[in-house]
Formats: structure tokens, sequence, C-alpha cells
């Protein structure tokens, strides 16, 4: 021991004068490790041996008659030709269709407000603030049942397009993909041929839909209700923004528009990283919109991955099912985190880049 | 290196405690179920839980006097609570082993209950087994076994608007009994922003004229959702559509049927038992009658839709929980819970006393003559949501396509 203790001396907690030291430790993280364990480790390898198994929602999971089944409930939601593929399907095409449009929107949406109520001369900044951030500290129950209201057929909304001549879709009833709806308008109604084979019982045609009419709208409430959010976390960090660097730039001729772009932005970096992430999750995961306002419907195009989860558990019992629907969730996320994460990793400063700073003749 | 094989040691140590500690948990509460009595069932001394999914005050204050009297009277606890979500409450409470021992079950749900083993089968042990409608007893079927007592039960009717039908210049005998009557008195209905006949864009609603029309979802056990008599179906609910005399609920701007009739967006709509409590509390306003529905090519036909008692397969008290059950569909009780709140008797010796008590509602309880009901198969829900999400596009759908798929899903689920 020491020996040991000689080679690595900064590893010596365990033994020697410090070792009540390391028991103390773990005493004060036990209640942390143990609430997490409890009520989010163990959750979470049950749930997985869940989606293994065929258990079917009597008794515990861990009982001798739950058996081991291997991939076949994953097998089910992605190869299985049935319901249960189309349905996985299905709330794919939604979540990617709202991820894709949400996350950017929301995040440039909150990056411009911060920098509206961050700037110094605009009159009323703690009411504007405010304003913004109210959306996001109302419950999403309440905010859905806002919207359903403001969007109904004879709504708000649609009397309001009635001003202008627009008349409004039937917002939460209207199945129709957006990007279709624009295609029918100049004389495209059905799949050309190339288009019928699809993927995951879904035809690439019916992929290539866009979000319907009503996820549209749950997508609008979306993006008015978290960019307040990040909103104060793009706050926060431009604070952080010395203004040297600015007034360097403005020195040396850049417009407001460049030096947001070159100087404020880059330092903003590791916000971003933060909202794209919170943005990118909490896109993947939405639910509780759903089960308030349309159960997936209108023609199942507001079906989400964590509803259909929910569905298949706790509505037909197929617990597997929806077990391994919310893992591969997981894995998507995971995996759209890290991509995420590794474009925007710090990169150094290209030779061309690079070259753009040097003075003229001078070799670097 | 020690410290990182400590942690892993450690973090394995804590994972199987804690799944023993949960194993421990789940375990109990379903082995040790009580002595089994004669007929199968569990008898012991402990009090009954009862979960209900209430539709209101009423309701709730119904259930609870009902099975207060009754606890009275036999001397066994019972505690009756509302569910806010029920299927939630029942999942956890059969996942954990100590779910209620009586509560409301859909016919919709029943299957999947039933093939886990949740639940007990009952119903041939009731004492009144022979006075529920025979269409019931098929409801609460699975397998060949008779689940659970139906608690009461609706079925659709056509509801018509009595001052928009007198101001089209309609009478009495107007009312529709054939499908041309219905297209007939529908266009006549068809005004400026309003629809003659309205229904939600459904099976629980279209599949009536699926009845009508002879058709159905599963007949003696097979799947025949794309019978020519279904494709006869939709084709006829597709050609109203598109000429503008029937519409879908939602395409007038409503939630629902009932909601288009009280704001007088459809003349007529496609309803049931339910819409009387409706149109009381929201739309009192609007005038009136329910009429059977008219008959299509192969005779009269509607959908119902009930409830059950569902049993515990895990509770330890079944016996009280079956006497229970039947003080709680027993003809006085169930004219009772009508009274209160508005369901349609089970059973056929409390049809004369509802009759009486609801001359203007009669046209719901004929109906229970020649009912049909969406399938009760596991899985069948599922394909059930999907022909919904399919018929919501019925105007510009192809019907033979549409049920084309739905026979496909169907024939999975039904094997």
């Amino acid at each position: 021991m020491t020996t040991q203790v000689s080679k690595t001396p900064r590893r010596a907690g365990a033994s020697g004068l410090r070792r009540g030291e390391g028991v103390a430790g773990w005493l004060f993280t036990a209640p942390v490790i143990i609430i997490l364990g409890l009520f989010l480790f163990i959750p979470v390898l049950m749930a997985l041996w869940v989606s293994f198994s065929d258990w079917n929602g009597r008794g515990s999971p861990l009982s001798s008659s739950v058996d081991f089944v291997g991939l076949e409930n994953y097998a089910a939601v992605t190869t299985g030709g049935g319901l249960a593929e189309r349905n996985f399907g299905i709330s794919l095409r939604n979540i990617a269709w709202y991820v894709v449009l949400v996350v950017p929107l929301q995040t440039a949406l909150a990056l411009f407000l911060a920098v509206l109520v961050s700037r110094a001369v605009l009159r009323g900044r703690g009411f504007f603030r405010t304003a913004f951030y109210f959306p996001s500290v109302t419950s999403s129950v309440a905010i859905t049942v806002l919207w359903l209201f403001l969007f109904s057929t004879t709504g708000v909304v649609n009397e309001v397009l009635s001003w202008v001549g627009i008349t409004g879709p039937n917002w939460f009833n209207d199945p129709r993909g957006i990007f279709h709806i624009g295609l029918s308008a100049v004389g495209v109604d059905s799949a050309p041929e190339a288009l019928s084979s699809g993927f995951l019982g879904i035809s690439w045609w019916d992929w290539f839909a866009g979000p319907s009419v009503a996820l549209f709208a749950f997508m609008l409430m979306a993006i008015f209700t978290t960019s307040g959010t990040f909103m104060l976390l793009f706050i926060a960090a431009l604070q952080n923004v010395g203004v040297e660097l600015g007034e360097a730039g403005m020195m040396d001729g850049a417009s407001g528009w460049q030096r947001f772009w070159h100087i404020t932005l880059p330092q903003l970096r590791p916000t971003l990283f933060t909202v794209l992430t919170l943005g990118l999750i909490g896109g993947w995961q939405v639910f509780e919109q759903i089960y308030t306002g349309t159960q997936g419907g209108p023609a199942k195009t507001t079906l989400t991955p964590a509803y259909l989860s929910y569905q298949a558990a706790f509505q037909n019992q197929d617990w597997g099912q929806g077990s391994a629907i919310a893992f591969i969730l997981f894995l998507i996320i995971i995996f759209f985190a890290l991509v995420q994460r590794w474009v925007l990793r710090e990169r150094p400063v290209s030779k061309r880049r690079a070259a753009q700073y040097q003075v003229k003749g001078q070799k670097p | 290196m020690t410290k990182k094989t400590r942690a892993i040691v450690g973090a394995g140590a804590l994972a199987i405690a804690g799944t023993l500690l949960l194993s421990g948990c789940g375990g109990s509460g379903f082995d040790d179920s009580g002595d089994t009595a004669d007929g199968g069932l569990t008898s012991s001394d402990d009090a009954l839980n009862i979960l209900i999914g209430s539709s209101g005050e009423a309701e709730t204050a119904a259930v609870e006097e009902a099975v207060a009297a009754w606890s009275e009277e036999s001397g066994v606890e019972a505690k009756v609570s509302v569910a806010n979500d029920l299927n939630q409450q029942l999942s956890q409470g059969f996942a954990a082993g100590s779910p209620p021992d009586l509560f409301y079950l859909s016919a919709d749900s029943i299957a999947g209950y039933a093939g886990n083993g949740s639940l007990a089968a009952y119903g041939d042990e009731l004492e009144n087994a022979d006075d529920f409608y025979p269409s019931l007893v098929e409801n609460f079927t699975v397998d060949g076994d008779f689940y659970c007592a139906p608690k009461d039960f609706s079925t659709l009717a056509l509801i018509i608007n009595t001052d928009l039908w007198t101001a089209a210049g309609l009478t009495e005998a107007d009312v529709p009994t054939t499908w041309d009557e219905l297209a007939a008195v529908s266009k006549t209905l068809t005004t400026e922003g309003r629809v003659g006949l309205a229904f939600g864009a459904e099976y629980q609603r279209v599949g009536t004229f699926m009845a009508q029309a002879g058709g159905g979802m599963v007949v003696d056990g097979e799947a025949v959702a794309n019978s020519p008599e279904n494709v006869e179906a939709l084709e006829y609910v597709k050609s109203h559509l598109e000429d503008g005399t029937f519409a879908y609920a939602a395409d007038v701007g409503a939630g629902w049927g009932g909601e288009a009739f009280g704001k007088q967006l459809a003349a007529m709509v496609i309803e049931g038992n339910w819409i009387g409590g409706a149109m009381s509390a929201d739309f009192p306003d609007v005038n009136y009658i329910v009429a059977e529905l008219p008959a299509g090519p192969a005779g009269q036909g509607t959908l119902q839709f009930t409830n059950c008692w569902g049993m515990a397969a895990d509770s330890p008290n079944q016996q009280a929980a079956l006497e229970l059950v039947q003080d709680l569909t027993s003809t006085d009780q169930q004219l009772a819970f009508s009274e209160a709140f508005g369901p349609m008797p089970s059973i056929s010796s409390a049809a004369d006393a509802w009759s009486e008590a609801n001359p203007d509602l009669t046209a719901f309880l004929t109906g229970a003559d020649y009912a049909q009901f969406p399938p009760n198969q596991e899985g069948a829900t599922d394909v059930i949501a999907d022909f919904n999400a399919q018929l919501e596009t019925l105007k510009t759908g192809d019907p033979q396509q549409i049920l084309d798929s739905v026979q496909a899903n169907l024939e999975a689920v039904i094997g």
C-alpha cells in the first residue's frame, strides 16, 4: 500500500490518515446516490429489461413468469410489417418534421429576442423580458387548452386571417401535410411512381408530406412557449460577452451585423450548444401537448413516439413495445446530441481562414 | 484502478440491492390472495376497493351511496375512489399486484387485461346473468369466457332538431326510415352554413351505416372489414359527404356531433345517450327528438357502447365483490343510477320501467335489439384507430382501398 501511495500520491484518499474522509465522502454523497439510484437508475434498468421481455403489465417484471424475448419487441416496431411498425413510422415522421422545424426556429427567435432586450437603449426592458418569458412559466396543459381555443375553426386566429381575406384551415382537425397542400396548389395530388415505395410502412410520398396543419399549430405553440426560456439563457450569456471586442471591431470598421456574426455569436457557442441540445431533447420527447390536446389525431398526424410509447403500454398492455419505443427514442436523441456536439466543436482556425488575417506579403 | 473497480462493484451492489427491493415489492400481494371459495372465487375479510371513472359529481355521489348502502347491509367495508386516468391507474395497480377489487372497464380494453390474466372471469357466477342483454354479454366475452357484468350501455340514434325540422316544412311522418329518405331530408335541411346530418369522423359513428348495409367488422370470429356491404356503406357516406348534405363534425367546426347539433351547425346528428346531458347543460334552448336510425339495405343497425364492472384476478375478496356487483346491477339499483346520472340499464327486466320514465329516449333502448359493437379482440383498438385516421379522408379516399387496409390489420389481430 505504501509503495502505491508514494507512486500515486493523488490517489491516497483510500488509506492512511485520509481513510476517514473517504467514508465521509460516501456518506455525504449517499443521499443523492440512493435517490438517483432508486428513482432513476433502477427504473431505467427495469424499463430496459421490460423492452427485452414479454412482461404484460401484471405483477413484477422481475418475477419468474416473465421471459426474455431478445429483440422481439424492437423487431415488432421496426420490421414487423404490421400496424405497430406503421404507427412507429408515422410517429417518427411527425416528430422528425417537428424537430427539424422547431429547434432552429425557436433558437433563432430566442437569440433574436435576447439581443433585443439586452440593448441598453431599449425602454421598458424589464417589461419585455417578463412578457417574453411569461409563456415559459405557464403550464403547458393550460397553454394547450388556450391553443385549442385560439386555433378552432371559428377561433381568433381564423378570425384575424379572415380580415386579410384568408380562409383559415380547420387547424387541429386538418390532417393534410403542409407540403402536400403546397403541391396540390400546383396540381400535384398524388404520389409520383418513384415515391410509392417507403420505409417503416410509410411511403416516401407520406414521409415528405411535411407536418400536418394540426402539428404545425403545435409547432407554433412550442416555439412560442420555449423561446422565452432559451432567451433567458442567451441574455445571461450576452452579459458575459465583453464590450471590448465589439469596440475593437467597430474600430476596424465592422458593421453591426458583422460584429454580431463574427464577434458576439462565436462567444455564445457554449450557450448555443446548451440551447440546441435542450431544444432537441425537448422536441423529440413531445408528450403532454398531445396527451391533453389531440391524442395523436387527426389521422395520426400528431402522434409522437413518446405518446405512442404511452399508448402501447398503458392502453394496449404492450409494455415491451412501449419500452422498446422509449429506448429507440433514447438512442436517437443521444445520436443527434453527439452529431450536434461534433458540428459545434471548437475548431482550430483553418489555414485558409487564417490567411485572411495575415498582412499581405508577410509569410505566416 | 482500484477505485474504479470499487465504483463498479458499488454500482453493481446498488443495482442488485435495488432490484431485490423492487422485486420484493412487486412480488408480494398476488400470491396470497385469500382462500378460494366455491366456484374459484377468493374470499376473505378484506375491505373492497372500487375504482370508477366518473362522469361527474352526480355519478360519483350515486355510486358512493349505493356502495355505502350495500356495505352497511353486508358488513363488508368498501371504499369508492374516482380515477383521473382510469387506464393508467388500473395498469399501475396490476403491475404492483395490488389492483382495486372492482373497477369500471371499457369494452375496448377488456381484451388487453384479459389477455395478461389481470381479470377474474366471474360472469357465469352472477345470479342475474340471464337478465343482461345478450349483445352486451357477447361484448364482454373473450375467448368464450363471460368476464364481467355490463354496468350500463348506450346506443347510437338519430337526433333531430325539431325547430329546424318544422322550419324546413317537414312533419313527423318524414322522420327517415330508409337511406333514401335520410338523404332526402338531409338535402332539405341543408342550408348555407348548416348541414343536414353531421357525425364524428370515426368508425364509432360511420360504423352504423356499415351495420345497416349488413356489414360489420368481425362476424363469427372472422374479419370481414372489406365486405361488399361495408364498401356500399362507405360509398353511400362518401357520396353525401361530397354533395355536402352530410359532414363530419370537425369539418363544420365542432369538436363532436353534440356540439355541432347544439350550435345548430347540423340539423341532425348520430349520437348516443350521452347527448342528453350535454344538451341540457350547454344548449338548453335547442329542442330535439330522438329517432331510431334509418334502415339500410339489410335492415336496421346501430352500435352499442358499454362498460362493465371489472374484477381483479388478484382481489383477495372476490366473493364479496361478486355480491356487490349483483347489487349494483340489480333492477332497482340500475333504475336509481339511471335517474341520478342518465345511463341505460343493462338488464332487460329494467326495460319497461326505464321506457316509462324516459318516453322520449326509447329509440336508444330499441337499438339494443339490433346493435353491433366494435371488435373487442386484443389489438383491435389500434385497428379501429387506424381505420378512424383513414375515415377522416374518406371524402377524397377510396372506400375499397381503405377497407382493404383495415381488413389486413384486422386479420393480423384476429389471427
